[in-house]
């Protein structure tokens, strides 16, 4: 917070508002990809009801959330249209990157597996665990809600360049597997 | 009206509709394309591979118990049933099905069944938040916790269990764990009534179910299903019946059968198979004797911690399993479970390599999803979504 002599007074207490708004709504796209969405789904459901709890709330459509959990394996074949769904999305939008899969490749550093979504889209926060328990992702969620309200992210602000092409060699860099 | 828009033009245009991959009720990355005719469906074509791993690939470059924790990441609802198809295998492929001692045997059958209940209460929820039924799924995943929590209990992991080891089990079952059986199994029978007095007489859930997604027994089987899926349509096979594995041919169950082959059927088959299962954990809790957890087989199983720790024989052991593995004499296998979905089989072909030179796995959902034009046909839009739901398909077992 600032004192009643800063300049800055107007421009920081709107920071606070609009990142306590945008932090107490997030809504995540319904977008479960492998293991890690049925333990997306089991946070949500009754016992840890987490979605519910931190004023969250699935939407089917890309144009309504402002949060993209990856919860699985990203393909090479699934890598376009999550881009897609990503570039669909209205700014100011996030991503939390769920599971290993999603993080860095995970078990699977093969020939069809994207190693790490952050080749595709700018994560925000990575949460380990394969898959991770609900309340992993629970931290996860509280951590991205500090950072937006903090109103500092890791990845730059400034729209990335249009989708890129996917070659598999570009890629595809991890090659201890087949 | 302008002859631009003449209705009978219009009725005339078929439209091509995509569905997915990133669609709520797909469960999962699957993309069908439709082919409408106003509302009906003249043709619905699945497209997939958007999980496609390479499993089996990995399979090749991993040693068998490398091997092990792919298994649980294909049908991940039921992590239990596919680790017991693929230690079976690689057990019947080093000739060590006999020596697996009997409390491993029971311990196997009461994760496999917990397993299939487990999947079914994520089918059962999910397919009735497609349709419509919301508080089901959170009554679902409210029991489905209490079976969680048990494999947590057992082996440490929620979802992902790797939960047994080629030659038995890795563990005794912990302190507490049969009381915490027996409290589920306790209130188990009342909360199926539950789901059952919630949708089974349901007006809106009948006329969303009953006569849709229609598959005739000669169809069904010629299809290739398996699992509830032919069983909806009053084929008779079971794999626990048909050839009898681990324990199941000292246990007495019912094969649960429905006659019209529609996703009411299957809804009807998968509720009795839930308290089918449940008989059987009864049994084989009662019947599950004393003594060990794995098999004398110093060649395939990993000494105990405190052997390994404390005497330089149980450390080499542990070394040479760890760093070399095993080798198994060259030949193939095939040995299915009936998982919660159909006939699971793994199918390893070994070159006498510490690993397998080829490994398939007959993922039931792949084979199932093949009926989705079928029963899709002619029906309307909505009906697809239902239709899916009732399939019970895991897209991390379709792709693999």
């Amino acid at each position: 917070m600032s004192d009643k002599n800063d300049p800055n007074l107007i421009e920081n207490t709107r920071r606070i508002i609009f990142g306590w708004a945008r932090k107490s709504s997030l809504w995540p796209m319904t977008f479960g990809l492998a293991c890690c969405a049925i333990e997306m789904m089991a946070a949500s459901a009754a016992r840890f009801d987490i979605m519910e709890r931190s004023g969250m709330l699935f939407r089917a459509s890309p144009r309504q959330s402002d949060l993209m959990i990856v919860s699985g394996s990203v393909t090479l074949k699934m890598a376009p249209v999550l881009r897609r769904l990503y570039d669909q999305m209205p700014e100011p939008k996030w991503v939390i990157s769920m599971g290993s899969c999603a993080t860095a490749g995970g078990p699977y550093p093969t020939y069809s597996h994207l190693q790490g979504v952050d080749k595709v889209v700018p994560v925000d926060v990575y949460v380990p665990g394969c898959p991770p328990i609900p309340e992993a992702l629970f931290y996860g969620i509280l951590e991205l809600q500090r950072m937006i309200q903090r109103g500092d992210r890791q990845v730059k602000e400034t729209p990335l360049e249009p989708a890129p092409e996917l070659e598999s060699d570009h890629l595809h860099t991890a090659g201890s597997g087949v | 009206m302008s002859a631009r828009y003449d209705i009978h033009d219009l009725q005339e245009q078929e439209m091509v509709l995509n569905m997915g991959p990133q669609h709520p009720s797909t469960h999962g990355v699957l993309r069908v394309v439709l082919n409408l005719n106003g509302e009906n469906v003249r043709k619905a074509v699945p497209y997939i591979g958007y999980l496609h791993r390479g499993t089996e690939k990995l399979a090749e470059v991993r040693k068998y118990y490398q091997t092990l924790p792919y298994t649980d990441r294909m049908d991940y609802l039921a992590a239990p049933s596919n680790n017991l198809g693929y230690v079976q295998a690689v057990e019947k492929l080093l000739g060590i099905e006999e020596d697996v001692p009997d409390r491993a045997r029971y311990m196997r059958v009461l994760m496999a069944e917990l397993a299939r209940i487990a999947s079914h209460l994520v089918w059962l929820g999910t397919h009735a938040l497609d349709i419509g039924a919301l508080s089901l799924f959170l009554y679902c995943f409210r029991e489905r916790e209490l079976i969680n929590d048990m494999f947590e209990k057992y082996c440490g992991a929620r979802l992902t269990t790797s939960m047994m080891r080629v030659g038995g089990m890795p563990a005794e079952l912990p302190e507490g764990w049969v009381q915490m059986l027996e409290d589920f199994l306790g209130i188990m029978p009342e909360r199926i009534d539950e789901y059952e007095n919630l949708l089974t007489e349901n007006p809106i859930w009948i006329r969303r179910t009953q006569g849709v997604g229609v598959v005739s027994p000669e169809d069904a089987v010629s299809l290739g299903l398996t699992g509830p899926c032919v069983r909806g349509s009053g084929v008779n096979y079971d794999v626990r019946r048909a050839r009898p594995y681990q324990v199941y041919d000292r246990l007495e169950f019912d094969v649960p059968l429905a006659t019209e082959g529609d996703v009411f059927s299957r809804y009807q088959v998968r509720v009795a198979e839930m308290r089918q299962s449940l008989r059987i954990l009864r049994q084989a809790l009662d019947q599950m004797p004393e003594g060990p957890w794995v098999a004398e087989l110093p060649d395939y199983v990993l000494p105990s911690k405190v052997d390994a720790m404390t005497s330089i024989e149980g450390q080499t052991r542990h070394f040479v399993l760890t760093i070399h593995g095993y080798k198994a004499p060259p030949g193939e296998v095939y040995k299915a479970v009936e998982g919660p979905k159909g006939e699971l089989g793994y199918y390893i072909v070994s070159d006498g390599d510490s690993k397998a030179y080829r490994m398939h796995v007959r993922a039931p959902s792949y084979y199932n999803l093949a009926a989705l034009p079928l029963m899709c046909e002619n029906r309307p839009v909505q009906d697809v979504v239902a239709v899916i739901g009732s399939l019970d398909i895991v897209l991390g077992e379709v792709d693999r």
